[in-house]
C-alpha cells in the first residue's frame, strides 16, 4: 500500500531531532509575515508579504515559503531564511488558499472571486490548468498519495474531489454551509470537512481508490457560548490519526477530538477569532491564528493545554511552520 | 417532526445527497411594482432600473455554477410594472408555467398578488414589505418573508440603543400611514426591552423642499425649533418610512443627540460597504456583475433565489409547495454573510436574520446585541415571536 509507505517514510522524517524552527504567520489587515522561533517564542522579525497575505505554506525542504497575496493576484514566494522575495508565481485573481502537493511541484490555488481552482508549476512559474468548482472556492485538502485535490466551496456548499492526473472533479459531495477547510489523514482514509456556518464537521472514510463516503458529522457544545459562534475553520489530525484538533472561530476555542469515535473530548481556550492551525514538524505544539486579538496560541499537543500566545501582527490568518 | 426524525435526517441528508441528483429546471420570477416616488432626500438612494434584478441575476449565477455539478439549471425571469399592471403581470408569469416569484411590492398589493398566486399553487417570496400584519394576523401559507418586517428593524435599534443604556428616547415620527407605523414598531419595541419615550412628536409633511437649492436653509431654521424642549432624552429615533425629514435630523436637533431608526444609525438587511463574514466576496461578484453598489432589495432578492436554491440542492424539487415545506423545516439552513446561519420561523414564514446597523457607511454594529437571549435563537429576540403572533396558516 502505497499511502502507508508515504506515512512510514513521513514519520521517520518528522522523527529527527528538534531543532529551533520558524513559525510563519500571515497577517491579513496588516500586509506582512512574522516570523516566530518556535523554542524561544520570541517574534524574531516581521516583514512585508504583499497585499492582503492569506493561505500559507512551505516548500517540501523548507526553503520557501509561499503565501497568497490575495489583492496582488499572486503568489509571493520568500527565502525562509533571508526573508528576501523570490520570483512571484501566477495564481489567478484573489488566491485564498493552496495547497502544495508533496514533491513542491504543482500548487493547487482557491481563487475565491472566480469560482476556479488554478493550478500553478512552481518550476517554470506558468499555470498548468484552471478548474471550474463551486462558488467561493476556499479550502484545500491533498489526498497523501498526491491523486486527489480537494477544493471546498463556500456558497455552493460542496468538497470538490480533482484528479490531479486530468484536472478533473470526479465527487461533489454536498457538506453543511460555508465549508472552509479540508484535511485528509496521513493515512489517507478519512476525509475531515470544516463547515463554518453549518457548525459542523463532516467526516468521510476514503476508499482505496479516492471514492469519498460520508460516514458521519461531528458538532460541538459549550457550556454558555451560543452554538451560532461555534464557527469550525481550521483543522489538523495528528500523524498517528487520533486526535483531530479543530478551530472554532469567533467561540475563540480549539476543540479537540477523538478522530476515530468522533467524540469532543475537549475545548482549548485560545485567542479571538481562532482560524487557522498548524503542528511544529516534531508535533509537539499546534499554533493557532488569532485574528482579533492579534495573536498565536501555543498549544501542547500531548497535554492538549495551551501554554502561551504570542504577539504577532495585525489580523493573523495564516500559519506554517518549518524546522 | 419529530426531534430525533429531524436529527436523522440532518446526520444522513449528506449521504443521501452523494447519488446523482435528478435534472431539474428551475424557473423562477421577480416582479417589482414601481410606485409613483418622490425623489430621495440624497442622490445616493436613487433607484437603480435594475434594483432587485441584479440580485436575481447574481442569484442565477450562483445556483447555476452548484446547478451545474447536479443538473440543475436555473432561470428566473424580471418584469417592472406600475401598480395597476401587477395582477396582469403575475397573471403572465403564472400562465409561464413559473411558480416560484419573488415579490417587491408594498404590503397590500403584495397579499392581493399572493393570494391570486395561491390559486395557481405558487410560491411567494416577499423581498420589501415590512409590514407586521403580514407576520401575523394576515399572514399566508404560501407566503414566505426574507424582508425583515418593522418590528425587527425597531427591535434591532433598540436593542443597540439599550446596550448603549441610551433608554430615554425621544420619537420623531412622520404623518404617513408608512411613518405612523414605523412608529408604532418603535413604541412596542420601547415597552419590548424597557426603554421609556420621553417625547413623542409628530413632524407633519407638509410636501417641503427635498433637494430644492434652498432645502437645507429651510430645515436647518424648522428642525431645531420643532425640537426645542424636549423632556431630557439620551437618543432621538426617527420615524421616517416616507423619507422626507429624518435624514436631516442629526445636525439639526436642538438638543444635541445622535439618531437612530430612519435617519443616523440606519436598520438594514444589507449595504453596498458591509464587508464582515465574507461579504466582501458577495460585494465583487455583485459590483463585477452590475457595475454598482449592493442595495438592500438586491440581496433580499437574491437571498429569496438562494433559499429555491437551497431547497433545489438539498431536497431535489423545485415544487412551490416542497420548497415552501423543506425552508420551513428543521433541516433547511443558509449561509447569508452575516455570520450566523439563516432560518425560517416555521409559525409565520419570516427569515431569521441579524440586521446590520449602518450609518451610510459602514456596518456600525450587528443585532441581536449580546445579551438578549431566547430560548429557541437569539435572531428570536428581534421581531414577531410566536407567543404574540396571530398566524395560523402555518398550523
Amino acid at each position: 500500500m502505497k499511502s502507508l509507505f508515504l506515512t512510514t517514510a513521513l514519520g521517520l522524517l518528522l522523527a529527527g531531532p528538534a531543532l529551533a524552527g520558524k513559525a510563519f504567520v500571515s497577517n491579513e489587515r496588516g500586509n506582512t509575515i512574522t516570523v516566530v522561533n518556535t523554542e524561544t517564542w520570541e517574534v524574531e522579525t516581521e516583514f512585508f508579504a504583499g497585499n492582503r497575505p492569506r493561505g500559507i505554506t512551505a516548500s517540501p525542504d523548507g526553503s520557501k515559503i509561499y503565501v497568497c497575496a490575495s489583492d496582488d493576484n499572486l503568489v509571493r514566494v520568500f527565502d525562509s531564511t533571508t526573508y528576501e522575495e523570490l520570483p512571484s508565481l501566477p495564481s489567478g485573481p484573489d488566491p485564498e488558499l493552496f495547497i502544495l502537493e508533496p514533491s513542491g511541484k504543482r500548487l493547487y490555488i482557491a481563487n475565491e472571486d472566480d469560482n476556479l481552482v488554478t493550478v500553478t508549476d512552481t518550476e517554470t512559474r506558468t499555470i498548468l490548468a484552471e478548474v471550474p468548482v463551486g462558488v467561493e472556492p476556499e479550502g484545500m485538502g491533498m489526498s497523501p498519495d498526491a491523486k486527489f485535490v480537494v477544493n471546498t466551496s463556500e456558497t455552493t456548499n460542496m468538497a470538490h474531489f480533482i484528479s490531479t492526473e486530468d484536472y478533473k472533479i470526479k465527487h461533489n459531495i454536498l457538506v453543511d454551509q460555508r465549508p472552509r477547510y479540508a484535511h485528509y489523514t496521513a493515512d489517507g482514509k478519512r476525509l475531515f470537512v470544516t463547515s463554518e456556518i453549518g457548525g459542523t464537521v463532516s467526516v468521510m472514510d476514503i476508499a482505496e481508490d479516492g471514492t469519498p463516503t460520508v460516514v458521519g458529522k461531528i458538532s460541538f457544545e459549550v457550556a454558555g457560548v451560543q452554538p451560532e459562534w461555534l464557527q469550525p475553520v481550521g483543522a489538523r489530525v495528528t500523524q498517528d490519526g487520533k486526535r483531530l484538533f479543530v478551530a472554532l472561530g469567533p467561540a475563540n476555542r480549539v476543540a479537540v477530538v477523538d478522530a476515530q469515535s468522533l467524540e469532543v473530548l475537549d475545548y482549548i481556550l485560545v485567542g479571538q477569532r481562532v482560524w487557522q492551525l498548524d503542528f511544529t514538524p516534531d508535533e509537539k505544539y499546534l499554533l493557532t491564528t488569532n485574528g482579533n486579538s492579534n495573536d498565536i496560541t501555543v498549544i501542547d499537543v500531548a497535554k492538549e493545554k495551551a501554554i502561551r500566545s504570542v504577539q504577532v501582527g495585525q489580523q493573523p490568518w495564516g500559519v506554517v511552520t518549518i524546522d | 417532526m419529530g426531534r430525533i426524525a429531524a436529527a436523522l435526517l440532518a446526520a444522513f441528508s449528506c449521504i443521501v445527497l452523494a447519488v446523482p441528483a435528478q435534472a431539474i429546471d428551475v424557473k423562477a420570477g421577480v416582479l417589482r411594482v414601481d410606485y409613483p416616488m418622490l425623489l430621495p432626500i440624497s442622490r445616493y438612494d436613487l433607484r437603480p432600473d435594475d434594483l432587485g434584478f441584479a440580485g436575481a441575476a447574481l442569484a442565477d449565477e450562483d445556483n447555476g455554477t452548484t446547478g451545474g455539478f447536479l443538473g440543475h439549471t436555473y432561470e428566473t425571469r424580471t418584469v417592472a410594472v406600475a401598480p395597476d399592471q401587477a395582477d396582469a403581470a403575475l397573471d403572465a408569469l403564472l400562465s409561464d408555467g413559473v411558480r416560484l416569484i419573488v415579490v417587491q411590492a408594498r404590503g397590500d398589493d403584495l397579499l392581493r398578488l399572493t393570494d391570486r398566486a395561491a390559486e395557481a399553487g405558487a410560491l411567494i417570496f416577499n423581498a420589501t414589505a415590512g409590514d407586521n400584519a403580514l407576520r401575523d394576523d394576515q399572514c399566508r401559507a404560501n407566503l414566505l418573508h426574507v424582508a425583515p418586517s418593522h418590528s425587527m428593524l425597531s427591535d434591532a435599534v433598540a436593542q443597540f440603543a439599550v446596550w448603549k443604556k441610551w433608554d430615554e428616547w425621544f420619537l420623531i415620527s412622520g404623518s404617513n400611514p408608512e411613518d405612523i407605523a414605523l412608529a408604532e414598531a418603535y413604541r412596542k419595541s420601547a415597552r419590548k426591552f424597557g426603554a421609556r419615550i420621553n417625547e413623542d412628536r409628530v413632524f407633519e409633511d407638509t410636501g417641503g423642499s427635498r433637494r430644492t437649492d434652498s432645502g437645507h436653509v429651510l430645515v436647518q431654521r424648522q428642525l431645531p425649533t420643532f425640537t426645542q424642549g424636549a423632556d431630557d432624552h439620551d437618543v432621538v429615533i426617527a420615524a421616517d418610512g416616507t423619507d422626507y425629514f429624518a435624514r436631516y435630523l442629526s445636525y439639526h436637533l436642538w438638543t444635541p443627540r445622535p439618531v437612530m431608526g430612519s435617519g443616523g444609525l440606519v436598520p438594514t438587511t444589507f449595504h453596498g460597504a458591509h464587508e464582515a463574514y465574507g461579504a466582501t466576496q458577495f460585494q465583487t461578484r455583485f459590483e463585477g456583475l452590475t457595475g454598482r453598489y449592493s442595495k438592500p432589495e438586491d440581496y433580499n432578492v437574491w437571498l429569496a433565489l438562494r433559499v429555491v436554491g437551497e431547497a433545489v440542492t438539498r431536497a431535489n424539487t423545485a415544487d412551490p409547495m416542497g420548497v415552501r415545506d423543506y425552508a420551513i423545516s428543521d433541516a433547511f439552513e443558509l449561509a447569508a454573510f452575516k455570520g450566523t446561519r439563516v432560518t425560517f420561523r416555521n409559525w409565520n414564514g419570516q427569515l431569521r436574520q441579524p440586521i446590520l446597523l449602518y450609518d451610510g457607511s459602514i456596518t456600525v454594529s450587528v443585532s441581536p446585541q449580546d445579551g438578549f437571549l431566547h430560548q429557541t435563537s437569539p435572531l428570536d429576540t428581534i421581531g414577531l415571536d410566536r407567543p404574540e403572533s396571530n398566524c395560523t396558516a402555518f398550523d
